[in-house]
Formats: structure tokens, C-alpha cells, sequence
């Protein structure tokens, strides 16, 4: 793989991270459980969006053949799609959306530090604004992980069991590839090592203090993304989120 | 360039256009306006959008064709950047006190103090633009749009938006 085909494939797995979580995260918008965490997660699904338009933009570039940010988010199937595992999964209830807020804030927020530091220019520009997003997402998280953990019974039995859910997919964010190796050797992507012991840290010291368990599932695990192998529920929301480009090609709105 | 205007005054000219969420700053308070310049005889605007999902960036775009159009200027183009990226720190104290008026809280500290108290979760209390008092709560740090936060004043009674510090 040339570095060439190695950044446009690093650049669209964040996009596709931050869209695939941004799409899932819209479908609360109408439903949340108070007017104020409607409008919270309506923003940060819209946040989530404006960094993929960002990376995709600068992906199509790279790439040179003429996609647009568009044809990016529309135009692929499953199978070429790169997010996180952990962003497709169902919503779930609000102590499941907030437990992945927690966990991928977490993830973004060191990921975008080290890459504020990246030799791309174009990967240190989105990375340096969007980290400052991403701190708000994790303060919102972290608290709601205090609040919903170390609170009634029943919501902290919803927060572990959500919790439990989700740890089958921590592997499938730190799962580093070829990819990840060409380009760390050159000082664009981040060290997923150094990343996951950050992450570790700060999941266990905030669960200590919410009350929360962390899982042991060592023996059963996800991983795939970086090839595209996705869980069953990637394919429903791209039937939902790609229907009208598909249905009326070339539509313009 | 297709006009005789300088460059000083189409920066006038696009230091009027306002900010279609917030109408009474201008995209030069808030710090989006980054630079007008001339080059190989074409203008370039450079725009810089406050979040990365804020849809009011089209707006602003379309509203800088409108007003050069209209005072019969074509030959430019909107350059949209990231980088450096926009930080409250770049709004005018001229716009801090038209947000005030508007009653609008305008962001009360600097991107640095800002997220040390984002990390720990410590904050200063915002003032009320509507009494001026310091007792008041962050009811959300997410508002009606991207870029404000939702608090309550204890003091007045009155429920009041602050302008994000970012």
C-alpha cells in the first residue's frame, strides 16, 4: 500500500467514525429524555457531522479522483465503510448512548490530542479544531456517567449493563494496522498504544468514582472495522441515511 | 479586479454582513471574517466557521455574493479555512457588549481557562446579562445553536444564553 492510498484510508475511518456516530446520534433528536439533553445530543450529532465533512473533504483530495464529501457519505456500501464498531451499535436507552458518549469522548479526545501534533497539515488543522468540540462532549458524558452511575439503583444497573454491552467492542478502537503503522513511521497517524493506555486510565479512574465495574470479556471480542467488517446494524442505517441520494441521483438540497 | 473599490473598503462593506443566528454581531466581532486580499487580480474572503457543523457558514457565504453583488462586485471568491481555528478570544470587545445588549451572556474567559474548566469540571459562575449577578447555574452546556450554552439566573429569575467560550 502506497502512503497515499495509507492516508486516504486513515482519513476515512475518522470520517466515517464521526458519521456513523453522528447519524445514530441525530435519532434522538425529537425523543430525548429532557428538552435540555435533546438539544445536547442534537448538537453533538451535529458536531460529529461537521468534523466528517471536514476529514472527508481532505479524503476526496487525497484520493484525486474527484469524490466529493457527498459522494463519501453516500455513495459507499457497508462493506466500505470504516467507523467504529461501537458507533452502529443501537442507541439503546439514555444510560447505552451516554456510556458510548463517555467512551468514544474519551477516545476522541486522546486521539485528537495526539493528533494536534500530526506532521499533515490537514490532519493536524481538524484535528486541532475538532478537539474543542470534542472536550464539551466529554465533560456532558463524564457527567451524565457520575450522575446515572453513582445514583439510583436502577439507573446504575442500566449504566453497567450498558456498559457490559459495549465493552465487546473497546478492542475495535485501539485494533492498529498497516495503515496505522506506515503512517505513525512518518508522524501522521497517532500511536494506538499510547492511546489506549491514556484511555484506560481515565475509563477506570471515572469509574471508580461513578461506582461502575469494568467488564472482563477478554475472551470475546469485535474487531474489524478498519476491513470493513461490520456488525448487522451498519447496513440499516446506511439504508436510512443514503436513500434519497440513492433514490434521486445527483438530487441537490 | 472588475472594481475600483480598495481593499479597505470591501472590508468595510463585508464588515457589515451579520450573523444569520445572532443578528446583531457582525462576522468581523465574532472573529469569521479572517481576511479580504487581492490576488492575481481576483479578491479571496477567507471565512473561518465558529463549529465544524454550523449550518449558518452557507448563510454567511451566500449573504457576502449578496451584498458584494449588489455594490456590483463578481470577481471574487470565499475561501473557507480551519485553520487556526476560531476561538472566542478573536471576538471584538465591541461585540462582547452588543452580545450583552442583546442579552446574551459573552464568553467569560479565555480558550485556555476555558478548557482547564472543561477538563475539571470546575466553573465560575456566568454573569446574568440581564442583572448582573453572579448567581447563576449552567442549566446545559448545549443551546439553540452550536455555539451557546443554556444558564439560569438565580438572582433575576430569568433563564439567558452565554455565548460558548471555544
Amino acid at each position: 500500500m502506497d502512503r497515499n492510498t495509507a492516508l486516504f484510508e486513515y482519513c476515512v475511518r475518522l470520517g466515517d467514525t464521526s458519521l456513523i456516530l453522528g447519524q445514530r446520534l441525530s435519532e434522538w433528536c425529537g425523543h430525548g429524555p429532557i428538552l435540555e439533553e435533546d438539544i445536547a445530543i442534537s448538537n453533538i450529532a451535529l458536531d460529529y457531522i461537521g468534523q466528517s465533512r471536514i476529514i472527508y473533504s481532505y479524503a476526496g483530495q487525497i484520493e484525486g479522483k474527484g469524490r466529493s464529501e457527498d459522494d463519501l457519505a453516500y455513495l459507499r456500501d457497508a462493506r466500505q465503510f470504516r467507523n467504529l464498531l461501537i458507533t452502529e451499535q443501537p442507541n439503546g436507552d439514555f444510560a447505552c448512548t451516554m456510556a458510548r458518549q463517555y467512551l468514544m469522548s474519551v477516545y476522541l479526545f486522546h486521539l485528537y490530542s495526539s493528533l494536534t501534533s500530526s506532521s499533515d497539515e490537514s490532519i493536524r488543522a481538524f484535528a486541532q479544531k475538532s478537539i474543542k468540540e470534542v472536550a464539551y462532549h466529554l465533560r456532558h458524558s463524564a457527567d451524565w456517567m457520575l450522575r446515572l452511575g453513582d445514583g439510583t439503583e436502577e439507573s446504575h444497573q442500566r449504566l453497567q449493563d450498558a456498559v457490559n454491552k459495549l465493552w465487546y467492542f473497546v478492542d475495535d478502537l485501539f485494533d492498529a494496522d498497516e495503515v496505522d503503522a506506515d503512517l505513525l513511521s512518518v508522524g501522521i497517524a497517532a500511536d494506538m498504544t499510547k492511546i489506549r493506555a491514556s484511555w484506560e486510565q481515565d475509563v477506570k479512574a471515572l469509574f471508580a468514582e461513578a461506582t461502575i465495574q469494568i467488564p472482563s470479556v477478554n475472551n470475546f471480542t469485535r474487531v474489524g472495522s478498519r476491513k470493513g467488517n461490520h456488525t448487522e446494524h451498519l447496513g440499516y442505517i446506511l439504508a436510512e441515511m443514503q436513500f434519497l441520494p440513492r433514490a434521486y441521483p445527483g438530487a441537490k438540497w | 479586479m472588475s472594481t475600483t473599490r480598495s481593499i479597505a473598503e470591501i472590508t468595510k462593506i463585508l464588515e457589515e454582513v451579520t450573523d444569520p443566528e445572532v443578528p446583531v454581531l457582525t462576522i468581523a466581532d465574532l472573529g469569521i471574517l479572517r481576511s479580504v486580499e487581492e490576488k492575481d487580480g481576483l479578491l479571496e474572503i477567507t471565512i473561518t466557521p465558529t463549529f465544524t457543523g454550523c449550518p449558518a457558514m452557507r448563510v454567511i457565504e451566500e449573504d457576502i455574493n449578496q451584498v458584494l453583488n449588489s455594490k456590483g462586485i463578481t470577481n471574487f471568491k470565499v475561501r473557507t479555512v480551519i485553520a487556526p481555528a476560531w476561538t472566542t478570544d478573536w471576538m471584538t470587545e465591541e461585540g462582547k457588549r452588543k452580545l450583552r445588549e442583546y442579552g446574551i451572556a459573552p464568553p467569560s474567559m479565555s480558550t485556555e481557562e476555558h478548557l482547564k474548566s472543561l477538563l475539571s469540571g470546575k466553573r465560575k459562575p456566568t454573569v446574568c446579562p440581564f442583572c448582573g449577578s453572579n448567581q447563576t447555574h449552567l442549566t446545559s452546556a448545549f443551546g439553540s445553536t452550536a455555539c451557546k450554552a443554556l444558564h439560569y439566573c438565580d438572582a433575576c429569575q430569568q433563564p439567558f444564553e452565554e455565548f460558548k467560550c471555544h
